[in-house]
């Protein structure tokens, strides 16, 4: 059915090249080494339109298209088939899988589109209209569209049909021809139109327009304002977006911090080693779903998350029995030991996993993006942790606010002394405390490792932004660390496109400094004895 | 602290070589006593240098802080290489004796590590060296003590020294082929470029020198994009979103000087926003096998680097190269075993050091004047299987560029390489104060960054 379809297709466009051996001949630039012929050969073979075009086409997409000598054969499990025929062979050698690169690949979407144009599942003929819309479709390819777009039943993919139709007709000699196109492509609004309509509207190097029809160059110009401004707004919208995006990952990291330096007053230079942590925890549990369950090695990561959190806990109250609980009230003395503790925890590390960055493999459900406006793709990974730094704050919330260890924490922060009186073991509290801040870092950890690398020194890239959100916060409160990251990271990315990445974060870095000058307690200031203590 | 880690570094290194060199004439059949006599005065620390103790070499590269994760594997093939000239005979009758010290990453301590090979150990020759700064940083130790430096690294070019080697590539060598690969038919006809880097000398330079060779090309001031990251940089949802934005219209492709770590934040977020390497391909100068091996590589699949050697190369000299290197990683037993790769400055250091020691079999002595005046005259064969030259006027070598497309499993395929090697230009035709200048260290120029030569007859 399929063949018949094909066959009356090519009948229709390419009579002359429908011969049985323009497809051999196609097949057999394939096992060239050569790379243009390779590139010719798809052309080719997609033009070709014959049936077992397609099978050969997607066995090159996939991978399975190789050649044995001079024969391109079809890898099918452990069998081999000829591509030019499909009939069973047993390749001398070993084959050679066809080369491919860029400008192949590049040549072989459209030629798959082409062939799937007329294919019966609805689905593939959306993605091949779709795709063939994407580039600016060759002249070449016209009548096959306007052919595929007068039988075509499916709404959405006559809709992509039309675009590429129009695209085709802006370069048309009849301007009421050009004048529909431009309707076509204003009624879409795709801002990826632009750079198609603005030759309409430009004049040569004489000042006379290009294009001579005064009608027309009025609808692309009215086409081309709207454009502009919805990219405008959609740039904005996305660089918010990034912010809460970039703000989340900030959130995260501090949130840790907001806890130990924010509650308990100690300055904690190994955060970012307990994020670094948290991060190897993740790895350590990846490589064991390798291991052991490799059939549901996506779940790695809720496993991840609370082996991370014990662990991170378990070494937070380890440095905080063996050496900080002797340090406390003495602020400069905490500094340098758990500055020391960072540097040891660094070198323990990479003792251990050497000094190279290790491979996290993100879950595949958290690759890829949705696209939420044109031009503004928001990643999976990216929209998860946005979420999980919601819920990371929601549970250090609860347990502040509705445990009686929270309560105890509290009474800790505000009064020790009082808090002793009324019979609060502060000592245990202090390392329950230092416990939990450092697993919510290991969770933070977790979050961080999907996004970017995990090595020795991820800790250090992060220190100073803990500290910085923690500081401009207010010392103290779990709301002051949320506004603070979010805030800075959507200052951050809302500058980041008009100053660049470096000057972004320079200015940002002057904007805190002023701000605390202005307001040394940072957006909310704790009230209590803790204040004047 | 940092000198008593210097000590332990040597202690070790020594130990390492020790252990390496008895193992190795054992499986060639050659006396095991001579080796073993020869490395024993790596653990006695012999302040002067005589005729007939060891030759000794410095190898200066990072092997703790940020900048361990690449330089490590350059220690690692360095030792092996000695070993390897070592279990051959050795220079002049003597054995060769690495002193390693670890810079750590800091570039003054690079410095100071330098003066310390030179003076107190007096070594023959360096070994050392990747970022661009850490270089500027010892270039006046080599210069005051007349030393010999052997530098392994691609760099951003526009500098040629008296005491220096430079054995990776000068812009011309790799950046240039692999932008004109981009604008070719076969790299998918660019026409909009952008250029992202690292805010450091290398991308800045290098990214410099491409403006001028661009616009020499035709391309217009509006189809460039210029744009820098800190270090360490991990959020690039903007820079992909505008890196989309710019493609539209025109083929594009990005030209990366991203610094190593900054890397797989970059490749992800591309694969996340549906970028794909067929419809904006990414070269990058600063990715290779060994940046890829810490790596997830399947966002980056289909992306470009430009290097002039790679670990794929299907020749029967690298084929050797690989098997050597990895039955060294298995005596030696370095971590990562199995998993280790040889990469582009490993190639270059191990060219280096074997160029070195023909200069110094020919010279007949370890003297830097007369190794210097020798090394302008050595070929070598390298894994690449081409006979690699060592420039005597600009000390650079030729070179042969070869760009790869990445493969899921870190490894590169071939899709564009030079017939033959190229010579470097140290001085970069494109930006016109440097197109003057000359790098010639033979009569009548004896310069390496002048209009005029030295001595006019």
């Amino acid at each position: 059915m399929l063949a018949r379809w094909l066959l009356v297709v090519v009948a229709l466009v390419v009579p002359a090249v429908a011969q049985a051996d323009a497809f051999t001949d196609a097949l057999g630039k394939l096992a060239s080494e050569d790379l243009d012929t390779v590139r010719s050969g798809v052309q080719e073979i997609a033009s070709s339109g014959e049936a077992r075009a397609l099978g050969v086409l997607h066995a090159l997409r996939d991978g399975k298209l190789k050649v044995d000598g001079e024969t391109v054969v079809v890898e099918d499990g452990s069998k081999w088939k000829r591509a030019s025929d499909g009939s069973a062979i047993t390749p001398a050698a070993k084959p050679r899988k066809v080369v491919a690169n860029n400008a192949v690949r590049r040549a072989m979407a459209p030629a798959i589109a082409r062939l799937e144009l007329t294919s019966k599942d609805v689905g593939l003929r959306r993605a091949a209209a779709e795709e063939l819309r994407r580039g600016t479709p060759p002249e070449e390819l016209a009548p096959v569209l306007r052919e595929a777009y007068k039988t075509e039943k499916d709404p959405q993919t006559k809709a992509s049909l039309e675009l590429a139709l129009a695209d085709v007709d802006l370069a048309s000699a009849d301007s009421a021809k050009r004048f529909e196109a431009v309707r076509i492509l204003g009624d879409r609004g795709d801002i990826s139109f632009k750079s198609k309509l603005e030759p309409l509207v430009e004049r040569d190097a004489d000042g006379n327009y290009r294009e001579k029809d005064a009608k027309v160059r009025e609808a692309a110009a009215d086409v081309l304002s709207s454009l502009r401004w919805k990219e405008l707004t959609n740039r904005i919208v996305g660089d918010v977006m990034y912010g809460l995006s970039l703000g989340s990952v900030l959130l995260l990291a501090a949130l840790g911090l907001a806890i130990t330096f924010g509650l308990m007053g100690v300055i904690n230079m190994a955060h970012g080693e307990i994020l670094m942590i948290g991060a190897y925890s993740s790895y350590v549990v990846q490589l064991l779903f390798q291991q052991y369950l490799p059939s549901s090695f996506d779940m790695y990561i809720f496993v991840a998350l609370p082996v991370a959190f014990v662990v991170c806990a378990l070494v937070g109250i380890l440095i905080e029995r063996t050496i900080l609980r002797f340090l406390y009230g003495r602020p400069l003395e905490t500094l340098l030991a758990t500055w020391g503790v960072s540097l040891a925890l660094i070198q323990t590390v990479r003792l251990l996993f050497g000094a190279q960055n290790v491979a996290v493999t993100a879950p595949s459900f958290l690759s890829g993006g949705w696209e939420m406006l044109e031009g503004v793709v928001l990643p999976y990974n990216r929209m998860v942790i946005v979420f999980f730094g919601a819920l990371v704050v929601a549970f250090v919330w609860v347990i502040l606010t509705r445990t009686r260890l929270g309560l105890e924490v509290r009474a800790v922060t505000q009064n020790r002394n009082m808090a002793a009186c009324m019979g609060i073991s502060t000592a245990r509290v202090d390392m329950w405390t230092f416990g939990i801040g450092s697993g919510v870092a290991g969770l933070g950890g977790v979050a961080l490792s999907q996004i970017g690398n995990v090595g020795p020194e991820l800790g250090q890239n992060y220190i100073v932004d803990s500290f910085m959100v923690v500081v401009l916060g207010g010392v103290g409160k779990l709301a002051g660390t949320v506004i603070g990251a979010f805030g800075l990271g959507i200052i951050n990315k809302l500058l980041e496109p008009v100053s660049g990445a470096v000057l972004g974060k320079i200015i940002v870095l002057g904007l805190i400094i002023l701000f605390i000058q202005k307001r040394p307690q940072g957006i909310f200031a704790l009230k209590g004895r803790a204040v004047e203590g | 602290m940092n000198r008593s880690l210097g000590a332990v570094m040597l202690a070790l290194s020594c130990a390492a070589s020790f252990g390496v060199g008895c193992s190795k004439p054992a499986e060639k059949g050659e006396p095991e006593k001579t080796e073993k006599a020869a490395d024993a005065p790596a653990t006695t620390a012999e302040p002067k240098a005589d005729a007939t103790g060891p030759i000794k070499v410095g190898i200066l590269h990072s092997l703790s802080g940020t900048m361990a994760i690449s330089e490590t594997s350059l220690k690692d093939v360095a030792l092996m290489t000695i070993e390897e000239i070592n279990a051959a005979g050795g220079l002049l009758g003597r054995k060769i004796e690495p002193v390693v010290v670890d810079p750590a990453s800091d570039w003054p301590l690079f410095a100071e590590k330098a003066k310390e090979l030179l003076t107190r150990d007096k070594v023959a020759a360096t070994f050392g060296c990747w970022t661009s700064v850490s270089r500027k940083s010892v270039l006046p130790v080599f210069e005051e003590l007349n030393g010999l430096l052997f530098y392994p690294v691609q760099y951003e070019g526009e500098e040629s020294s008296w005491n220096v080697f430079y054995t990776g590539a000068a812009p011309n060598q790799q950046a240039i082929p692999a932008v004109e690969y981009l604008m070719s038919k076969e790299g998918g006809g660019a026409k909009r470029f952008v250029l992202l880097g690292t805010d450091y000398v290398y991308p800045r330079t290098t990214n410099k020198i491409l403006q001028y060779f661009l616009k020499s090309k035709g391309v217009a001031e509006a189809d460039i994009l210029e744009k820098y990251t800190p270090f360490g940089h991990s959020d690039y949802q903007t820079i992909v979103a505008e890196i989309k934005r710019f493609s539209q219209g025109k083929p594009t492709a990005v030209i990366s000087t991203i610094n190593g770590d900054s890397n797989v934040p970059f490749y992800k977020e591309l694969a996340n926003q549906g970028l794909k390497a067929e419809d904006v391909p990414v070269v990058a100068f600063s990715v290779g096998e060994e940046e890829l091996r810490g790596i997830d590589a399947t966002p980056l699949v289909g992306h470009l680097a430009a290097w002039n050697y790679f670990q794929s190369l299907d020749t029967p000299e690298n084929k050797a190269f690989v098997e050597k290197w990895k039955a060294y990683v298995k005596k030696a037993n370095l971590p990562g075993g199995d998993k280790r790769v040889t990469n582009d400055p490993m190639e270059a250091t191990y060219i280096g050091i074997h160029q070195w020691a023909q200069a110094v079999k020919q010279a007949g002595s370890t003297d830097v004047d007369a190794v210097r005046q020798a090394i302008g005259y050595q070929t070598f064969r390298s894994p690449s299987g081409f006979d690699i030259k060592m420039d005597a006027k600009n000390h650079h070598l030729h070179k042969p560029v070869y760009i790869g497309e990445i493969k899921a499993d870190g490894q590169f395929d071939i899709v564009w390489k030079t017939s033959e090697p190229i010579r470097a230009q140290a001085w970069s035709p494109y930006i016109p104060d440097s197109a003057k200048k000359v790098a010639d260290w033979t009569y009548p120029w004896a310069c390496g960054n002048c209009t005029a030569p030295k001595y006019v007859n």
